[in-house]
């Protein structure tokens, strides 16, 4: 067999971000349910965020993640459970009296107000002396680059304006813990883009801790230290955005973070810590078995994610790889979907490319082989 | 055959539209012209123009009276309108209960019932209590009235208003209280002023209900019924006429204009969108 050349796909030690913080938990929901009649709108959930965190709650709408986020403001009370903010209990502790902000999804800006008053509506009852008030109200508007507008009519400012309102607000009133109801979610793509950087700068200069609620996961990957997932009032899985994403924990998880490429598989060797399993595509592999992992039988879900199976060109060859015929191609700009019918998949796999080497000229039909690491085969609970 | 042609691709609706108007308002522009013409008889052609029968006006003790009359329960049957218009619109906009649409509907009905059998009801109904006739039966009986049109323009101007600004305000650490004082009430507080404007037109016009539940003491409409006896008074109605007419066409526009600004307020406009 002649000489060729071997892609090693990159397996270089990456330097760990230092994600080392005292680890002292701000907000603590024990076991809470909450039931509107029959329907459990939040199912006893259990959750701790920490102090100085950026924590998303990410799901689609009816999954609970408003409401939860409604019971930490004290808009809304669990039907049991317990909920505390800072080591404080929070039960019967009205809105007006909690150590928490919130930024609305409509932004709720006062509209018979303009932006200073807006800012200062919080401040105001404290009855702060000697400039203080104005002090804050202008290093608020600052943090929030609204410097100079303090003038203007809330009805008269933009929807990105309006946002930055609402932030300046509630970060004015210096909360321990900074609510947000999607608040992205009425911007347009880049405004959001935007600023999802620059509430994520905001936060780590603040070191408030923020709750976000959102219901996309770009948002959430984007911004999070940690993301808690819920699906019908549950949550699925609390883990970083990294793990989240290559370690989901379930099938709906998995399919809820972007696209994924599910086999089957069979069980040959379970214990504590790994799997061994038989695909067809892929053959015999060895993966980390997810803490939630129940086995069902005999059988188990293989994942891959589209991006993490590389395309090889000409004579390359992988330690890893399959071989199959390209069924469709579509076209996004900088990057190509295709997909690959492998024998004995029952299922085509979903392929992601940069467009760099070509991936937009290979024609329908063409049999390609793909390379992948097995360590990007994540097993999981159906 | 082009004038058919026209017809059927609808050129005739300007003309239709024209006459409309003119159905409509003719009668009224009546009013006026004769009030300033010299002769005590409403007839064309106009003899000539004269401000008399206004100047007459004020020296007449038995109107000033009636338009005292007027003031005390027009002011009066406003504030009580609105006062159970607030809390009635407030509960319809705000909170979902069985029941809300036939309420709704009930509270609305005394704007379709016939006025003079709601009056004749009232009547009997005073009667009944024991109640002497006088401005204050007048005041209640108005109050009925009012209550549909003080609802209409309430409702406009509670609906959408974002229950999240009060939430806000609850966040921001407002009682309930400071909550209402700083951001309800400022922000419905012109359809509240409509409201009292359009009751208040409503009750210095209405007749029938006055007639029926007032005692010796008259209302302006009332007034005018009686001096209409007497020919030589004409002109001077027509005078107090367009003076009513006036009044109530400046209080109508007012109200308006501050009905939709509470409406456009409440609504947040333009703001969900970058």
């Amino acid at each position: 067999m002649p000489e060729q050349p071997q892609i090693d796909l990159p397996k270089v030690e990456r330097p760990q971000e230092d994600r080392s913080r005292p680890e002292r938990a701000m907000i603590e929901i024990r076991n809470v349910t909450r039931s509107y009649g029959a329907f459990k709108a939040l199912d006893d959930a259990s959750l701790t965020i920490r102090e100085g965190e950026f924590f998303s709650l990410l799901g689609p709408s009816g999954c609970g993640k408003t409401t939860l986020l409604r019971m930490i403001a004290g808009f809304d009370n669990p039907t049991s459970g317990s909920i505390s903010v800072g080591g404080q209990p929070m039960e019967g502790i009205p809105a007006n009296r909690r150590p928490t902000n919130m930024v609305f999804q409509s932004y709720a800006i006062f509209p018979h107000l303009n932006v200073e008053q807006n800012v200062a509506y919080g401040l105001k009852r404290l009855k702060l002396q000697g400039g203080e008030e104005k002090r804050r109200v202008e290093e608020a508007l600052a943090q929030v680059s609204l410097t100079g507008l303090g003038k203007r009519l809330a009805t008269e400012l933009s929807g990105g304006q309006r946002q930055r309102v609402a932030l300046a607000r509630a970060l004015v009133m210096r909360p321990k813990v900074l609510l947000l109801d999607e608040p992205l979610s009425a911007l347009d793509k880049k405004l959001r883009e935007q600023m999802q950087v620059e509430l994520r700068r905001l936060q780590q200069a603040v070191g408030i801790t923020f709750v976000l609620v959102t219901h996309d996961q770009y948002e959430a990957l984007a911004m999070s230290d940690r993301i808690a997932v819920m699906f019908g009032g549950k949550i699925a899985q609390v883990a970083s955005p990294k793990e989240i994403y290559q370690r989901p924990v379930n099938r709906q998880v998995a399919d809820f973070l972007g696209g994924m490429n599910f086999v089957k598989a069979e069980i040959v060797e379970e214990n504590s810590a790994s799997l061994v399993v038989d695909t067809l595509g892929f053959g015999r592999v060895k993966t980390d078995k997810p803490k939630a992992f129940v086995r069902n039988g005999g059988a188990a879900t293989l994942g891959i994610r589209p991006e993490r199976l590389r395309v090889l060109w000409d004579n390359a060859t992988a330690k890893f790889e399959v071989a199959g015929k390209v069924v469709e191609r579509h076209y996004f700009g900088e990057i190509t979907h295709l997909i690959v019918d492998i024998p004995g998949l029952e299922k085509p796999l979903s392929v992601t490319e940069t467009n760099d080497f070509g991936a937009d000229d290979i024609p329908v039909g063409t049999s390609i082989r793909l390379a992948y690491d097995p360590e990007a085969l994540v097993a999981m609970a159906d | 055959m082009t004038a058919v042609r026209r017809f059927l691709s609808g050129g005739w609706l300007p003309a239709y539209a024209f006459l409309y108007v003119v159905f409509l308002y003719l009668p009224v522009i009546f009013l006026p012209i004769f009030s300033i013409n010299t002769a005590a008889t409403p007839k064309f052609p106009l003899s000539g123009f004269t401000l008399h029968w206004y100047e007459d006006l004020p020296r007449t003790p038995a109107l000033l009276d009636a338009a005292w009359n007027s003031l005390i329960v027009g002011v009066s049957a406003a504030i009580l309108s609105t006062v159970l218009g607030i809390l009635a619109a407030r509960s319809i906009t705000r909170y979902r209960y069985p029941g809300r649409r036939t309420i709704n509907g009930l509270i609305m009905a005394p704007l379709v019932l016939p006025e003079v059998i709601v009056a004749i009801s009232m009547l009997l109904v005073m009667l009944q209590l024991g109640l002497s006739l006088s401005l204050f039966t007048v005041v209640l009986g108005h109050v009925l009235v009012c209550i549909p049109y003080s609802m209409t323009v309430l409702t406009s101007g509670f609906e959408g208003f974002d229950r999240s600004l009060e939430e806000a305000s609850a966040d921001l650490g407002e009682s309930a209280f400071g909550t209402f004082r700083r951001v309800t009430l400022p922000m419905v507080a012109p359809a509240i002023i409509s409201s009292l404007l359009v009751c208040f037109t409503i009750s210095l016009d209405e007749f029938i209900i006055a007639f029926f539940l007032t005692g010796t003491e008259a209302t302006l409409p009332i007034y005018i019924w009686g001096q209409l006896r007497f020919a030589a008074k004409l002109p001077g109605v027509l005078a107090l006429g367009t003076l009513l007419l006036v009044a109530s066409f400046l209080l109508m526009t007012i109200a308006e204009i501050l009905r939709r600004r509470a409406a456009r307020r409440t609504q947040n406009e333009g703001g969900l969108y970058a």
